[in-house]
């Protein structure tokens, strides 16, 4: 028997020349764009952002038009503002993570983690004092927010995917409705309702309050999404098996959604990590480490950034840009964690 | 094709000449003969529904089952998709109601006893009727041998000797062999078939009298299909078995009955019930030999 | 054999009761599902309850006059007070809607970049990268818009006011372009384009591939069939992502304070360097207020949140509307 051996081709992948030409168009289009800023007045980066991207959507739009017809252009002329709107949100998260990598890396140094401002000021060289009280604080809000939203987000969770009673529209709407509250809102609530008629003080629990309330619908939401994902077969089994269905949802439906429940937990301390506002208005913000989250000002990173970023002198500033670097890199870790939990999540299914 | 693979159904199945109840009372005149009714309570053969109705919302779709389902017997329910079928036999076990809108009518007696009746704890029916899913679903979050005890635990039983019924429902189930030596790892791993076979003795570790399949292979290959029904052939010993087949030739090779049921545009309703060899060979109805030569459906 | 005819029953009640620890986990969830409604129900009446007297006394002026002033005797009472919001709605409006308009463009041709436009491997790793900023705290956007963005901004908005300076909203006089709503509108826009851009693309993804491959077939090109299939299908959509931007931007804090001078004057150029918005006026004033003013500050407090709960309802409205009209 002879047989040819077939060489898998992909026709329709783009060849060296395709690269080549888009290459030649981008060069093109840089090179107009340092022309025309040496002959008009325009200038500045804007200047050669603003005719590079105009040359480059000229090019590629003249170039299908002349090879391709009008709709060719046009779908060229978008493909460009496309690509536009995509480098115009990208910019920024570079721009942003770029200066707080820059700035904020002159200001970190051992004793950041291991003392307070109970003896410094922010004004003082970088090397006095640091941001334990920041950390351990943020670290307390954070865990009092957990235990305090994560029932509370996980019981409408369940509601809305397990008991699916008449309310389920009204509470999605509402859970909807609460992500929307703005975070000074939720501090000024905690004030009127909590710390001026009962608690008289600041505290780190008032605080965590307030976070409950922006932390309930990112976990709620979240949650839900992951029990939806849970297939409905599992529940019907665990029922079919004489399974109460309390014991069903405890015993299955929980156990086998928990790496989504968790990562459900991680992005709403995410979300309330860096929020700012309400800790202004509720926690004292005090320079010593307070290991008592119910009695006393307690710090925490946010009020550590504003506080010395308000304090303005370049020291200050760079201790606000190290705290920032700091909760940037606590939020990613936490992200990161959150994503490969839920990414591991769906691979074993 | 069809005959042949009855005439095995029928050497297999010799048992049930010996079943008490005749097989020509199986049919769906039995809801209008109440001396028959009472005899069956007497002899607590099992499972009997008595005008079973269904509906989803205002969508009838089940009218007036009447089927008797003799203890230690393969009754297999054949008919086109969208005739009822899996409805009814989740009518049996109480898991119809978990359908939003979903009613019923009817009675089901197991063991003489309205499973419907105000008062009847639900999740013991449940023990007592087990089911067997179309897609194979073993509990993700467990290991093999937490799968098999899951009932168990959801149903808080106690049980002497764990081990011993580990292993019970896992030969019966004919897949001790295969995982006995890898208990602790999960139930994933398992190919389609073994994990449909994981099901039926997590099924079987509650020790049910009635154990229902909802076209239990229709996910798996030929070779787990033939397993499963060697399985299903072995537990009719011991227990009574619905069945929900697409596949003729498996209700052929497995059921000791067969009841036959269509839609025809309205609400679905069971045209015949027979033993399979009649189905099979010389149904009654026009309709159902339409059906099992395969002249429509 | 014919099917003898049935006389229909009627459907049996199913009259068992559920047992009872079924019955105790229900009500333990359906009360945890009902805190949503208990915490905005709180939320609205302990700021109702505690601006009460403020709103009382000011009346409709509360957000009609832009006087925010109170003067109190050597013992500290109040002797006068005048507390309206009029410029600080107008400049909530006017921040959130520029950035509403930077914003919704930028996002709409990202999303549609992610979904139609990007390899995968890129379409992976920028996916994570902006959900990843939509969760930066606020403080970071402010620091960075006060110290790296504004500059350039101010730079853009010289050039605006140069060229388009004789539209009215363009108008800058006197020549001051620091702190303005525009810088402000700028910052805020880069806050929520992660959070239209994900809406976006959600709602873009659910445009059904059958009829986008029928376009196809047809021989549409790319922006063709967007145009065809995919924009119609997530207009809507994307409105409700809008939405859901502008309540973000409005209930904005600490971003806006840090890039934005507030002023107690109705302004509508956006250029120019005096704006207003209720968040910041609360954080600016809330330091040193009295006990009668914190209680015009929680008043305030209670028109953002009803502000933001109109926003979010409008916007869930629309994106639930998609669903339906689209299929």
């Amino acid at each position: 028997m002879t047989h040819s051996t077939a060489v898998p081709t992909k026709p329709w992948a783009k060849k060296p020349i395709d690269y080549l030409r888009n290459l030649s168009f981008f060069l093109v289009a840089i090179l107009s764009a340092y022309v025309v800023v040496a002959i008009t007045p325009m200038k500045g980066k804007l200047g050669y952002a603003f005719t590079f991207f105009v040359a480059y959507a000229f090019i590629t739009s003249l170039f299908a038009l002349v090879s391709l017809g009008i709709p060719a252009a046009k779908d060229a002329f978008i493909k460009s503002f496309v690509a536009l709107g995509a480098v115009m949100t990208v910019i920024p998260i570079v721009s942003i993570l770029g200066t707080v990598l820059k700035n904020g890396l002159p200001g970190i140094h051992l004793g950041l983690f291991t003392h307070d401002m109970s003896m410094a000021t922010p004004t003082d060289p970088i090397e006095n004092g640091g941001l334990l009280h920041a950390i351990t604080g943020t670290l307390t809000l954070v865990l009092l927010a957990l235990i305090m939203s994560v029932p509370l987000g996980i019981l409408t969770a369940l509601y809305l995917t397990e008991i699916r009673g008449k309310f389920s529209g009204p509470i999605r709407f509402l859970v909807q409705a609460m992500s929307g509250v703005p975070s000074i809102v939720a501090g000024l609530f905690i004030l009127s309702a909590v710390l001026y008629p009962i608690a008289k003080n600041y505290s780190g629990l008032m605080g965590a309050l307030a976070l409950t309330i922006l932390m309930i619908p990112t976990v709620a939401r979240t949650s839900e999404e992951v029990l939806l994902l849970i297939p409905n077969d599992l529940r019907e089994a665990g029922t079919a098996l004489g399974g109460t269905q309390w014991r069903t949802v405890a015993m299955i439906v929980l156990p086998a959604a928990r790496s989504g429940l968790i990562t459900a937990m991680i992005l709403g301390v995410a979300r309330i990590a860096g929020e700012t506002a309400p800790i202004l208005l509720l926690t004292g913000g005090g320079d010593k480490v307070n290991p008592n989250a119910f009695s006393g000002p307690l710090g925490s990173l946010p009020y550590y950034i504003w506080k010395s970023f308000n304090a303005g002198s370049p020291e200050a500033i760079t201790r606000a840009w190290a705290g920032l670097l700091v909760l940037v890199l606590i939020i990613l870790i936490l992200f990161t964690l959150a994503r490969t939990l839920s990414s591991r999540n769906v691979a074993r299914r | 094709m069809n005959l042949n693979a009855n005439e095995n159904a029928n050497q297999e199945s010799g048992k049930t000449m010996t079943t008490s109840v005749q097989p020509s009372s199986l049919s769906s005149v039995a809801s209008a003969n109440p001396q028959r009714t009472e005899s069956q309570r007497a002899q607590g053969t099992g499972l009997e529904t008595r005008g079973i109705h269904a509906w989803f919302g205002k969508n009838h779709v089940l009218s007036d089952i009447n089927l008797d389902f003799t203890a230690g017997s393969v009754t297999a329910l054949i008919g086109p998709s969208g005739c009822g079928k899996s409805t009814f036999i989740r009518t049996i076990n109480r898991m119809h109601e978990f359908i939003p809108g979903a009613a019923m009518a009817g009675e089901v007696l197991l063991d003489g006893k309205d499973v419907y009746a105000p008062g009847v704890d639900v999740t013991k029916i449940r023990l007592q009727i087990g089911m067997v899913f179309q897609k194979p679903n073993p509990f993700p979050s467990m290991t093999i041998g937490e799968n098999v005890l899951s009932g168990l635990k959801l149903a808080q039983l106690k049980v002497d000797n764990k081990d011993d019924l580990l292993e019970e429902c896992l030969i019966r189930a004919g897949l001790w062999t295969e995982v006995k030596d890898r208990l602790d790892t999960h139930g994933g791993a398992l190919s389609g078939g073994q994990q449909q076979r994981l099901c039926i003795a997590r099924a079987l570790a509650v020790r049910p009298q009635v154990l229902l399949m909802d076209e239990p292979c229709s996910a798996l290959d030929p070779g787990s299909t033939l397993r499963i029904e060697d399985t299903i052939r072995e537990l009719s010993d011991t227990m009574t078995i619905v069945i929900v087949t697409h596949n003729m030739q498996q209700a052929a090779r497995v059921s000791d009955y067969t009841a036959f049921f269509l839609s025809e545009g309205g609400p679905g309703h069971m045209i015949e019930v027979a033993r399979t060899s009649e189905i099979f060979s010389q149904p009654k109805d026009q309709r159902t030999e339409n059906y099992v030569t395969g002249r429509f459906g | 054999m014919s099917t003898p005819t049935v006389s229909i029953p009627a459907p049996r009640e199913i009259t068992t009761e559920p047992r009872r620890s079924d019955k105790v986990f229900r009500r333990i969830v359906t009360a945890g599902g009902l805190s949503s409604l208990v915490i905005l129900g709180l939320i609205a009446f302990f700021l109702a309850y505690s601006g009460y007297e403020v709103l009382k006394s000011e009346g409709l002026k509360f957000i009609t006059s832009a006087d925010w002033s109170i003067s109190t005797d050597d013992a500290g009472n109040v002797i006068d007070s005048h507390f309206g919001l009029a410029a600080m709605l107008v400049g909530t409006m006017l921040c959130s809607l520029v950035a509403v308009v930077i914003a919704v463009p930028v996002s709409v041709f990202s999303a549609l970049f992610l979904n139609f436009y990007a390899p995968n491997w890129m379409k992976k790793i920028l996916i994570s990268i902006i959900d990843m900023m939509a969760a930066f705290p606020s403080i970071l956007f402010g620091i960075w818009g006060f110290l790296v963005l504004m500059p350039s901004v101010e730079y853009w908005a010289k050039l605006i006011n140069r060229y388009l300076g004789w539209i009215p909203v363009f108008e800058v006089n006197p020549y001051f372009f620091t702190r303005s709503p525009f810088v402000a509108g700028v910052v805020l826009a880069i806050m929520i384009i992660p959070i239209i851009t994900s809406v976006s693309r959600e709602v873009f993804a659910q445009a059904p591939l059958d009829r986008i491959q029928a376009a196809f077939a047809l021989g549409a090109t790319r922006w063709a069939m967007i145009k065809a299939v995919v924009i119609p299908y997530g207009r809507s959509g994307v409105i409700g992502g809008a939405m859901l931007g502008l309540g973000r931007a409005m209930g904005e804090t600490v971003a806006v304070y840090t890039v934005l001078n507030v002023v107690f004057q109705i302004n509508w150029h956006i250029l120019l360097g005096a704006g207003g918005n209720v968040a910041s006026l609360i954080i600016l004033k809330f330091g040193d207020a009295s006990p009668y003013e914190i209680k015009a500050l929680m008043a305030a407090g209670l028109v953002l949140f009803l502000l933001t709960l109109i926003v979010n309802a409008a916007a869930n409205f629309i994106v639930k509307r998609t669903g339906k009209s689209g299929k």
